[in-house]
């Protein structure tokens, strides 16, 4: 198990924008679609490099995504990127129809995720976009954890064939994933061994996991980090797994509560194994202005309420509040 | 009813008004027993753009090859009202794509005639999914820009918009950027036959005066009686012009139609936009169809 330390702080927008260049020297049927605000979500990257493959839209996100459709039905592989807000939700019938319904091989980039964004307030910080994409047939959803997972994933989507989005963040992150950390698409990896609890996460809330963990570990608790950047397709195997032998999960991402990762974990342990789960996110709010890490302290998206969420999930599995155990609590039992 | 479907279908080249207007009169009967057998769908708008339909896929507009439905070099149309799509298969059924008989599914469980064009169904010829009004005109845009900017092809592109369909704001941002990327192999046809489901165009949603908006959008703007087959390969002739000569400029062709042309009661009348008719109406239609 690679032990993961801090390397430094870097946006995840960074690692889009840098991995569109790659793609872009690896593939000449990669095109990139400009939103207006290139410079921020780094698609200006690919503007300099290869100016005669990206297009100007304008802000048009409805038409840039329809656009990218018909480009990726004339065998180009499209990139459109924006603010998550705009490029996820706004567009949502585009993506359903043109992209999704089309099967065409669309890739989308949203950026400034989450309350993170900081002082441009709650227009700007997407909070329900996750909860969207993942029920859209054909559709690959992404939310790396840090700026050298986001490069890999952004790769990796360029890479295969099919709608896919990625979601990433304006401000600076903790790097900590190195070349030697797996990526792949449809897998989450667990970054520190435990089994006492599961902290699920996805993007930034994945590092505050891991800080958790070292808080628990005073404790005496082992709580097992598993880093799900793959939304959908989703690793069923890696989080029934957990819950099997953790038998108590807490779920953090910088998104809703509602419908996003945690949707997404609570629906395969409902139906595979099921064990108390609790859910760190935005509560059913918009966010606000701020900086960062006061609103993300105010939100409650930080290592504290995940501390906290696994005391209460593993009380809850204790109480035997619900029936399923872990393995080795039933061995015991049995023995 | 005993509906049947011909086994005729008819080349793609040059033909006169004439022979364009058996063509079109064989896909409104096919629309007409399309529908009387799926009980529900869209009579007025398909009646209404026979005409076009029949000079863009067998007057030799535009190129294709029935048995090679992706061939490279094809011209592509894209429908980007969606709910017309009976026209669109009677049209490509009759020009060789597909069997006739199978015109007898449309909207029925499984087929490839979907109720809006379905692309996962792999009907040949259909290039895109449509329905959600207003995407299928950017679809076209963004393959026109494929075939001009990054291709470099002399592949042209062609979209089929309603009128009513002018209402949907998407379609604007697609107009703008056909022109600020100078796709002059980009022809959009507007059916402009001044019906949508609620009643006329202005009492719903205003949407006139449509060929000054095309021309300030940058089109190269042509009004045509959209049932005149002079008027219709005329104006298809100069859009292929505008982009042999390479203008710069996108092609509109405002096409004014009557919905339900070609069947009495359903001439002009906003109350066929979403309706098949019975088989009493069909015998009828049929009738006057001959």
């Amino acid at each position: 198990m690679e032990e993961y330390t801090l390397l430094g702080s870097k946006p995840t927008r960074h690692g889009f924008g840098e991995a569109l260049v790659v793609l872009g020297e690896r593939n000449e049927n990669v095109v990139v679609l400009g939103g207006d605000i290139t410079g921020s979500v780094m698609t200006s990257l690919f503007k300099e490099k290869f100016p005669e493959r990206f297009f100007s839209i304008g802000i048009a996100e409805q038409n840039a995504t329809t656009i990218a459709a018909g480009l990726a039905l004339s065998g180009k592989v499209p990139f459109f990127a924006s603010y998550g807000a705009f490029c996820a939700l706004r567009n949502a019938d585009q993506i359903r129809i043109s992209c999704c319904y089309n099967e065409a091989n669309v890739k989308i980039g949203g950026g400034h995720a989450g309350i993170s964004v900081g002082p441009d307030g709650a227009t700007h910080q997407v909070l329900e976009e996750v909860a969207y994409l993942r029920t859209l047939p054909h559709m690959t959803m992404l939310v790396p954890c840090d700026y050298l997972e986001a490069k890999k994933a952004t790769i990796a989507m360029g890479e295969m064939v099919g709608p896919a989005y990625i979601r990433f963040g304006r401000s600076p992150v903790p790097l900590y994933t190195t070349d030697a950390t797996p990526f792949e698409i449809g897998k989450a990896h667990v970054l520190r061994e435990g089994n006492d609890v599961a902290l699920i996460a996805c993007g930034a809330l994945v590092w505050e996991c891991l800080l958790a963990a070292q808080e628990l570990a005073k404790k005496g608790i082992q709580a097992r980090v598993i880093n799900n950047p793959s939304i959908k397709p989703f690793d069923v195997e890696t989080t029934v797994t957990a819950a099997r032998e953790c038998g108590a999960i807490v779920t953090a991402e910088e998104h809703q509560v509602h419908g996003g990762l945690g949707g997404a974990v609570a629906e395969v342990i409902a139906k595979n194994a099921p064990v108390p789960i609790e859910f760190v996110g935005v509560k059913d709010s918009f966010g606000g202005s701020g900086d960062p890490d006061e609103l993300m302290i105010k939100f409650g998206l930080t290592w504290k309420e995940i501390y906290a969420s696994a005391l209460k999930a593993i009380e809850r599995r204790d109480k035997g509040s619900v029936g399923f155990r872990r393995v080795k609590d039933v061995e015991r039992y049995i023995g | 009813m005993n509906v049947e479907f011909s086994d005729i279908s008819f080349e793609n080249r040059r033909r006169t008004p004439q022979e364009l207007t058996e063509i079109a009169t064989e896909i409104r009967r096919d629309i007409m027993k399309m529908l009387v057998l799926a009980k529900s769908g869209h009579s007025g708008g398909p009646l209404g753009s026979s005409d076009i339909f029949a000079a863009l896929y067998m007057g030799g507009v535009m190129r294709h090859h029935k048995n090679d439905p992706h061939w490279e070099g094809r011209d592509r149309f894209v429908l980007s009202a969606g709910h017309m799509c009976p026209v669109q298969y009677a049209t490509m059924a009759n020009a060789g794509f597909f069997p006739k008989q199978e015109l007898s599914t449309l909207r029925k469980y499984n087929t490839r005639l979907q109720g809006h064009p379905g692309r996962d169904m792999g009907l040949p010829g259909i290039e895109t999914s449509s329905g959600s009004l207003g995407q299928g005109i950017s679809i076209a845009v963004g393959m026109a820009m494929s075939d001009k900017l990054l291709d470099k092809s002399d592949r042209r592109v062609f979209s089929l918009t309603g009128d009513g369909e002018l209402q949907e704001g998407s379609v604007w941002e697609a107009a703008m950027s056909a022109a600020h990327f100078g796709l002059d192999n980009f022809c959009w046809i507007i059916d402009n036959n001044d019906c949508q489901i609620d009643g006329r165009i202005r009492e719903v949603m205003n949407v006139y005066p449509i060929d000054k908006k095309c021309e300030a959008f940058g089109f190269e703007t042509i009004v045509i009686d959209g049932h005149n087959f002079d008027e219709i390969m005329g104006a298809f002739d100069k859009f292929i012009e505008n982009n042999k000569n390479g203008i710069g400029k996108p092609t509109a062709i405002v096409a004014k139609t009557y919905m339900g042309r070609g069947v009495s009661f359903m001439e002009d009348n906003f109350k066929w936009h979403g309706n098949p008719p019975n088989e009493q109406q069909a015998e009828q239609a049929l009738g006057e169809l001959a």
